[in-house]
Parts: C-alpha cells; structure tokens; sequence
C-alpha cells in the first residue's frame, strides 16, 4: 500500500516533494498528495519512507491502508 | 552594497535634489519625523570596528543597533520546508520564534519575490537588506533561495543579501554563498553540548534519514560549527543567534558565546524563548517557561565582554518589511504588488540614505555635547529608561501609542541600548483601559522613568505611583542626547537629597503574537 498524505494535517510546507525519488509528490489545491500509481513505499531506495521522516507533522504521512502493499519486481 | 557604491551614495546628495527626494519619500509613506535632536544606540559610531566591516553592517539594521533606528530590512518566505524539529517551533503555523504563529504567511515563488523586493525597495528607500529566513530553512529550500537572490541582485544590485539558517546544511552551500555575494549569514545555534541539544531538537533529517536524541545533536552542533567556520574563513560576517531557554541553556550559553567566538563570529544575538501554551510548540505545551528581562540582561551582560551582543532583535517574521519592531507586509501582499507598477529608482534611494546619514552624524554630534558635561559627575548607579519612539532616533511617539519600548542604561559613560520591550498598546479608540496599562508598567517595570512625546493625565498618575517618572519633556529630540540629560539631572537630585535611588523590580517579557495583527 503506497502512502498517502492527510489533507488536514499537511501545512503545505514542500519539504516531502523533493525527497522522493519516485517523483511521485505534487501540489494540489493548496497541499500536497501522494500519487499511489508511483509510490513505492520507498522499497529499494532508503531505509525508511522519506516522506514520513521529513514531514513536520507526525501521522500525516501514512500508508492507504485501502489499497495492497508495494510489491517490489523480482 | 560594496564599498564603491556606498561612496556613491553618499556623494549622491550633491548631485540630486535632497529636499525634493525627501518629499517624495515622504509622499509614498515613509516619511522621517525632521527637525528633531537625536542619538544613536551604543555602537553609534564605527567604534573600533575595522573600516571594511563597518561599511558592511553601517546600515544593516541587524547588525548594527545605531543602523536599526534608521534603516530597513525585508523577508521574503521562499523557502517553506525545513529539515529539522525544534522543541520552540510548531510547523502546523509558523516558527513561533521568528513569526507570528497562528497566521500562514503567503509563499512566493523566488520570480513573486523579486518583484516584491523591488516594489518595497521603491516605496521605501531605506530598505537596505533582503534576508531569507524561511519560514522553514532557507538551506532546505536552496533552489528557491538561491534563485531569488540571483533575480534580486540582478534588479536591485545595491541591495544587502542576508539569510538566516539552523546550519544543518551549511557546509554544502557554502561557496555558493560566496559567489552570490551574500555577506551576512545567520546561524541558529543553541548549544555546542549535543546532551542539551537533545532538550531542544527531537529530530533532524539529514541523509535521507531521520535522526533522533543524541546522534541528532551530534550532527547538527559538528556541522553548525563546521559551516561557522567555513563562512568566516571566506570573510562573510556571521551573526549566531541563541534562544536562551531557562533550565535548559540559559548557563550553557555563556559557553556557545566562547565557541562562537573563537570561529569568528561577528555578533551574538541572546532571544528569550517564547513559549505561550496558544502556539502549540512542545515547550509551550510542557510549560517550559521563557526569560524575565532581567534573566536575559544579564546573560547577556555576561557574554558582552566576550563580544558585539545584539540587543535590538525583534524576532521578527519571515515574511517582515520595514524598520525592525514594525511591519509594513500587508502593503505588500502578492495581489498589491503585482499590481503595482514599480519603477527602480536607485539615484532617489541613494539620495535618501545619504540624508540619513547626515542625520546620523548630527546624533552623534549631540551626544558627544552631552557626555562630555556627564564625564564630570562620580557616580555608580545604573538607572534604566524606557523610550517611545517610532525610529530615527528619535522620541517620537505618544506613551498610548507606543507598540514598543526602547530601554537604555544610563552610566557616567553615557546611555546604552539594553533592549526593548513589546507592549500592546494602551491607548486604543482615544480612551487607556486600566488592564492593558497595567500590563505596559509590567514590561517596563525595571525603568526609573519613560521617555515619551506626549502624554495623558491618567497613565500619568499611574506611572508614578508605580514609581517610573514619565518625562515628556524631551519631545521630538534625540533619544541618546535626551537620555543622559535627564540622567545628569537624576544624579543632580540624588546628590542633593531630593530623591532617593533605588533598585528597580524586575520585568516581564510579552508573550503573544510579535506582530499585531494588521
């Protein structure tokens, strides 16, 4: 499952968007969102999630429990 | 500024008509109270400071205290992310030591920004600095920081670029730095202890990783005071600034002074934390407790003789415009400026801070006059005195408008800057409400009396009975000048017998929002 940003929480600060390395952070209406097509939990790049660690705010930057869990290719 | 300019501009008054530029630049809203005596802070003059560095800071209003009755600065908030958590700092609004907390500032693209810049530089000539100071860290936004300072110096050359960072990623940026010509760098620096470091950051992301506890501190203190010493080897002139938390590093600080120093910082600014519950900052919400006056005198005192203190620091926000202690933003929100048709004047700016330099001499002239009588009295006392006034110098302002106080410590060597003290002001709607007087004594409750323009008969009676003496007058004359007469005939009353002297109580540090809510 991909991460997903929570609106409320975000204060739009910008600091995830350059950090991920699938590109897969953007602006939109005001804050930022997480696209779940690209996301990749961050599996085969760093150690842990950088959105997560960057963010400012705890728990806003969460899995989608909604959706499975980033599956890396073999 | 370089040096060439600066001596263009101050032999631009021959060339350009100084009462028609005055006229104008009182026109567009900045106009300067003339006719009036004043004097200048404790650093009024070059002092023993080498010639080089002086023309750097002689009109910076954040490192020179005599520069900030005078002259301007501005932020612009392009840079938003920040890489680390302090324990002062709630990132849900802005950092509430250096912003109001509680209101979003509006972001700007670095292309915004400029324009902005030059709009204020236009409408108010003696804005001489840009700073970048978030409100993240500039250095965790280095493309939009470093862009804007490449559009500003391309537009407004003579423009002085600052910026102010926590330091984690200093030492990667700091050639850049120098090759933009930015010559004045601000470090956060609150401890060299990485045990104490722990009390005040819970985290740092560095490395594409999120550290915590000791192993943070350890690497933010190794590259702050690496960055520090690489800026000063390159001869940028770096000022560090400290949040004194009490229980915390209020000790400690003495020590980070000693280590700053030796890496050749230029000045140390000592802020007092603010910590009110309503900003939701982890020590606000745990009741840690900020400074008296009192307490950050005298660590400040302390550290002075190690070297330059800055005393006049308003904490300002990262998005503020206009004399320090004043903020003039809402004039300049992104929808005004862009409407705006802003013309480059530069032979008008240069014009007008010549004129202010004229002033500045004739300050110091004043106080010289008045020091020179005062080296004869023998005294130990130390009064302190609160002033009114809306900048230049000057006492200008009526004691129920005043938004600040500036406070001056009087000796047989004349008058010092010790600080100011932030106060809502008591007069609102033409009528004082007794709470919000109160609330005035308390901030100035230190001070034997209180230097306005003008006065009411009801705050009046009240301040005496506190024991300030108000004093009005000196109105509309030079603070410093004014300040040690009244000095002088204070010792003349103690020695009489008129008046007895004696200590004063302590003060209090307002809490709430830095800025008024425009």
């Amino acid at each position: 499952m991909p991460f997903k940003i929570i609106a409320s929480q975000c204060t739009s600060c910008s600091a995830c968007e350059p950090e991920c390395p699938n590109v897969a952070i953007s602006e939109k209406g005001g804050t930022f969102v997480i696209d779940p097509k690209k996301c990749t939990e961050c599996v085969g790049h760093f150690d842990e999630p950088q959105c997560v660690a960057v963010c400012p705010v705890d728990n806003t930057c969460v899995l989608d429990t909604s959706l499975p869990r980033y599956q890396a290719r073999a | 500024m370089n040096v060439s300019a600066l001596d263009e501009a101050s032999s631009a008054g021959s060339a350009v008509d100084i009462g028609k530029v005055m006229q104008i630049a009182a026109r567009k809203g900045c106009g300067r109270s003339g006719g009036g005596k004043a004097s200048c802070g404790s650093q009024a003059g070059q002092g023993d400071l080498p010639t080089e560095i002086w023309e750097k800071v002689k009109n910076h209003p954040c490192y020179s205290e005599a520069a900030h009755h005078h002259y301007a600065r501005m932020h612009v908030a392009v840079a938003p992310a920040c890489n680390m958590q302090c324990n002062y700092c709630n990132r849900k609004y802005d950092c509430a030591n250096e912003s109001r907390p509680g209101v979003v500032s509006e972001k700007l693209t670095p292309e915004q920004a400029a324009k902005n810049v030059l709009a204020v530089a236009s409408t108010i000539p003696q804005m001489t600095v840009l700073g970048i100071a978030g409100p993240g860290d500039p250095l965790a936004n280095p493309k939009k920081t470093f862009k804007t300072f490449e559009l500003v110096a391309k537009a407004a050359p003579d423009i002085k670029l600052c910026l102010s960072t926590n330091g984690l990623m200093l030492p990667d940026h700091v050639d850049t730095i120098a090759r933009f010509k930015i010559d004045h760098v601000t470090i956060t620096i609150n401890m060299v202890d990485p045990e104490i470091g722990a009390k005040i950051y819970p985290w740092i992301f560095y490395n594409h990783k999120r550290y915590t506890g000791l192993e943070a501190a350890k690497i933010l203190n190794e590259r702050q005071l690496k960055g520090l010493e690489m800026l000063t080897e390159r001869g940028i002139l770096c000022k560090i600034n400290s949040v004194m938390i009490p229980g915390i590093n209020d000790q400690h600080l003495v020590k980070v002074n000693k280590a700053i120093k030796s890496r050749g910082a230029f000045l140390h600014n000592i802020m007092p934390l603010i910590s009110a519950p309503e900003h939701g900052t982890e020590f606000g919400l745990n009741g840690q407790r900020g400074p008296t006056a009192q307490e950050l005198k005298a660590l400040q005192d302390a550290c002075e003789g190690e070297m330059n203190l800055m005393r006049h620091c308003r904490q300002c926000r990262a998005d503020a415009v206009g004399l320090l202690g004043e903020d003039r933003s809402a004039e300049f929100t992104t929808e005004k400026v862009m409407a705006m048709d802003v013309k480059y004047d530069l032979p008008m700016r240069k014009a007008y801070q010549a004129k202010i330099e004229q002033e500045r001499v004739a300050k110091l002239a004043g106080k010289q006059e008045e020091i020179v009588e005062l080296a004869s009295k023998m005294s130990d006392i130390k009064p302190m005195v609160a002033v009114a006034t809306k900048g230049a110098g000057v006492i200008n302002e009526h004691f129920g408008h005043a938004k600040e106080f500036q406070v001056y410590e009087l000796s047989t060597t004349g008058a010092k800057f010790v600080g100011h003290r932030r106060v809502d002001h008591y007069c609102r709607g033409g009528c004082g409400e007794e709470e919000r007087l109160a609330t005035v004594i308390s901030a100035i409750n230190d001070c034997h009396a209180v230097l306005v323009a003008k006065i009411g008969g009801c705050p009046k009676s009240n301040l005496l009975k506190a024991g300030i003496e108000p004093v009005d007058q000196y109105a509309h004359e030079f603070i410093e000048k004014s300040a040690i007469a009244w000095f002088k005939s204070y010792l003349e009353k103690v020695q009489s017998g008129e008046i007895q002297h004696t200590e004063r109580g302590e003060a209090a540090i307002r809490q709430g929002a830095l800025i008024p809510a425009a």
